[in-house]
């Protein structure tokens, strides 16, 4: 196509352009489209009600979860316990009723696959490095992690992929974020992606695609990339990427969907030859150093408002721009809170582990090394695990982790959403406060009036051992 | 869709900035499954007030609506559009849009018009007593008052708004395109081409 060094994301662009029209839009070809309840049943009805098809089913993977409750979804004598809000039925029965129809692969609400989209894809093998990937839900960034061009669409693209497997999309900017160095101890994928937040800004990644490269990005797993990744959109990026490498082939390999044989071997030597080539240019580069990262939390009600656990919460006269002064005192008046306030000193009712950002095993693992042998606050309410899939589930109580999650207080859930977005029964009270392990802390966004502050597995967990906001680093062994 | 190729009545001077699709429609709208009904959810939360624009006599119905700047922020929501729709409105008039939701107006037929503030601030004063006129083959918008206000639009998306083309029917017309492309990528990475046993 070209002799010019390309970056990784150029590379995966130009090799799914099926047309390139004059002004520069591409058609570009979809290798994976995941479909969830949500926004799925207008595209299934505008396909039914002009006659068309779904093209390429096989390339097409359903899953409920934002709506299903964290709660048995069966009874003893296996039969549906119903779903208590008719809204969020109708639209699980929706699903249920367009995949069949439409000759789509449905992973149902109690089979042990489920989970959340962005947890099934990668755990199945469906999601696979330099492959493209769409899902109506803005956090499909999160796949990638294993070096897949993953994005969310509106559910216009979502019947435009279904009818044409195809998009109509412009190129975007390129951005490297290099997070160079060791992260320190107890900070993790999480506090990484709350920094960069943090440094970027809320929009700081519009209109581009962003790689996430450097010595502390490699040094990830591929469950903490998928956490990085997933965020890409909290700092207004398209897409986020990490280049595949051998850690991303030792997970891929032998997952039920992924390549295997001489499929396998050639699929390797493609990815290899993905990264992006010396001399590539990027529009933007961002240099962070890994040191500079602390246990990070939010103050706010915009994942930009970060603080290291060990700070205060600003005051808005500390900001330059006067349209953000005006929001951080919007935001304190609804979290609460008060300029000065030692992040540490705020306490919390309740703490939600889980999302797409952060309910893979690694996580769980996390959590659990924090509460071996403690149990949560009494000031603390209500705290709750939610795997992101029945795998990881199984995975989980496999290793013991359920019971030191129920031995310290805290409740063991099916998995799904849950109280991210709380379109389910998961919600926070109003005026309540939540660490929560999620991906944004929007005004309601766990529920009317509910005030959250993003961390990460182990700061959550710390937070249920101590009622409040607290340094995972100062709790020790 | 519809073709559209003007839009003519009174104009919503709304005005705000930075509103976001929370308050175009907000969540709990979202547990539809159809894309009818979401007017009664739009700007629920302003609507709240008996006094609001929306509502009142003289605005209701309008298919124009004017807007500050960053109209349709935050999340992704298409239903943000078809809560418009439903609300009669074919054209938002703003100093700028999110891309998302300009792309989901535009997907559903809704035309979105960038104007220069003080341009906007001059179709406002308009609003409250006269109609608003906006010519798309010609891009301009005009008042009763000799206003005359040109703009930019992307040429494609002129094109299929002015023919009410559907852009999943335009894509379906490449289908020899697509084709091709699937046959050559199965040989050049088919590692890709296997997904799922369909059901």
């Amino acid at each position: 196509m070209t002799s010019q060094p390309r970056t990784l994301y150029e590379k995966i662009w130009d090799a799914h352009v099926v047309e390139r029209r004059d002004d520069g839009t591409c058609l570009i070809y979809i290798d994976r489209h995941l479909v969830h309840e949500v926004t799925s049943p207008q595209a299934f009805e505008a396909l039914r009600v002009s006659g068309r098809k779904v093209r390429r089913p096989d390339l097409t993977l359903a899953v409920p979860d934002h709506n299903l409750p964290t709660t048995a979804r069966r009874d003893a004598a296996g039969q549906r316990i119903p779903i208590a809000d008719p809204e969020s039925a109708q639209q699980l029965a929706a699903l249920e009723r367009n995949a069949p129809e439409f000759g789509v692969r449905l992973i149902g609400d109690a089979d042990a696959e489920q989970g959340i989209v962005h947890v099934v894809g990668p755990e199945q093998g469906f999601s696979l490095p330099g492959a493209t990937i769409v899902c109506g839900d803005s956090h499909t960034a999160c796949h990638g992690g294993l070096g897949a061009l993953a994005f969310g669409i509106g559910t216009s693209e979502v019947e435009h992929v279904l009818a044409t497997q195809t998009l109509l999309l412009k190129q975007s900017k390129t951005m490297e974020v290099r997070v160079e160095g060791q992260l320190g101890a107890g900070v993790t994928a999480k506090d990484v992606v709350l920094h960069i937040t943090g440094v970027l800004g809320a929009a700081g990644g519009t209109g581009y695609v962003i790689e996430y490269t450097g010595s502390a990005i490699r040094g990830l797993s591929i469950e903490g990339r998928l956490t990085v990744s997933n965020m890409a959109i909290e700092h207004g990026a398209r897409a986020g990427l990490i280049a595949p490498d051998e850690t991303t082939f030792a997970y891929v390999q032998g997952r039920p969907y992924a390549p295997k044989g001489a499929d396998w071997d050639k699929a390797v030597a493609w990815w290899r030859s993905l990264a992006t080539d010396p001399g590539a240019q990027y529009d933007r580069v961002v240099v962070i150093q890994a040191a500079d990262i602390a246990p990070t939390v939010t103050w706010g009600t915009s994942p930009e408002d970060v603080v290291a656990i060990t700070g205060t919460v600003p005051a808005p006269e500390s900001f330059a721009d006067p349209s953000k002064q005006q929001a951080v005192q919007k935001s304190l008046d609804y979290m609460g809170l008060t300029p000065g306030q030692r992040m540490q000193d705020v306490e919390v009712q309740n703490v939600f582990i889980g999302s797409c950002t952060n309910s893979r095993i690694e996580d769980l693992r996390a959590a659990a090394a924090v509460l071996k042998g403690r149990t949560k606050a009494p000031n603390v309410k209500w705290a709750i695990v939610v795997p992101g899939s029945g795998l990881v589930k199984r995975q989980a109580e496999a290793e013991g982790l359920d019971r030191i999650f129920i031995e310290a207080g805290l409740e063991w859930r099916e998995p799904g959403c849950s109280a991210c977005l709380g379109m389910n029964p998961d919600k926070v009270p109003a005026g309540e406060r939540c660490a929560s392990t999620s991906n944004r802390n929007f005004v309601g966004r766990q529920g009317p009036g509910a005030r959250t502050h993003l961390v990460s597995p182990a700061m959550a967990a710390a937070a249920a051992v101590t009622g409040r906001l607290a340094d995972v680093r100062e709790l020790g062994d | 869709m519809e073709a559209l190729r003007q839009v003519d009545g009174r104009a919503i001077p709304f005005g705000a900035k930075n509103v976001d699709t929370d308050v175009i429609i907000p969540s709990h709208w979202l547990k539809t499954i159809t894309r009818d009904g979401l007017g009664k959810g739009a700007f629920e939360t302003l609507r709240k007030d008996p006094d609001n624009l929306f509502d009142s006599a003289e605005y209701a119905g309008s298919p124009i609506l004017i807007a500050g700047d960053n109209f349709g922020c935050g999340s992704s929501r298409e239903h943000a559009a078809w809560a418009l729709l439903d609300l009669g409105i074919k054209a938002v008039i703003a100093p700028s849009f999110s891309d998302i939701f300009s792309g989901n107006a535009f997907k559903n037929g809704i035309l979105t018009v960038v104007l220069p503030q003080e341009q906007v601030d001059r179709l406002l004063e308009v609003a409250r007593t006269d109609p608003v006129h906006i010519d798309l083959e010609n891009q301009v918008v005009t008042t009763p008052f000799q206003d005359r206000f040109p703009f930019e639009i992307d040429p494609f998306r002129k094109h299929c708004l002015l023919e009410g083309l559907d852009e999943v029917g335009l894509t379906l017309a490449r289908d020899a395109a697509i084709t091709r492309y699937e046959n050559e990528a199965r040989e050049r990475l088919p590692f890709l081409a296997q997904g799922v046993e369909a059901a």
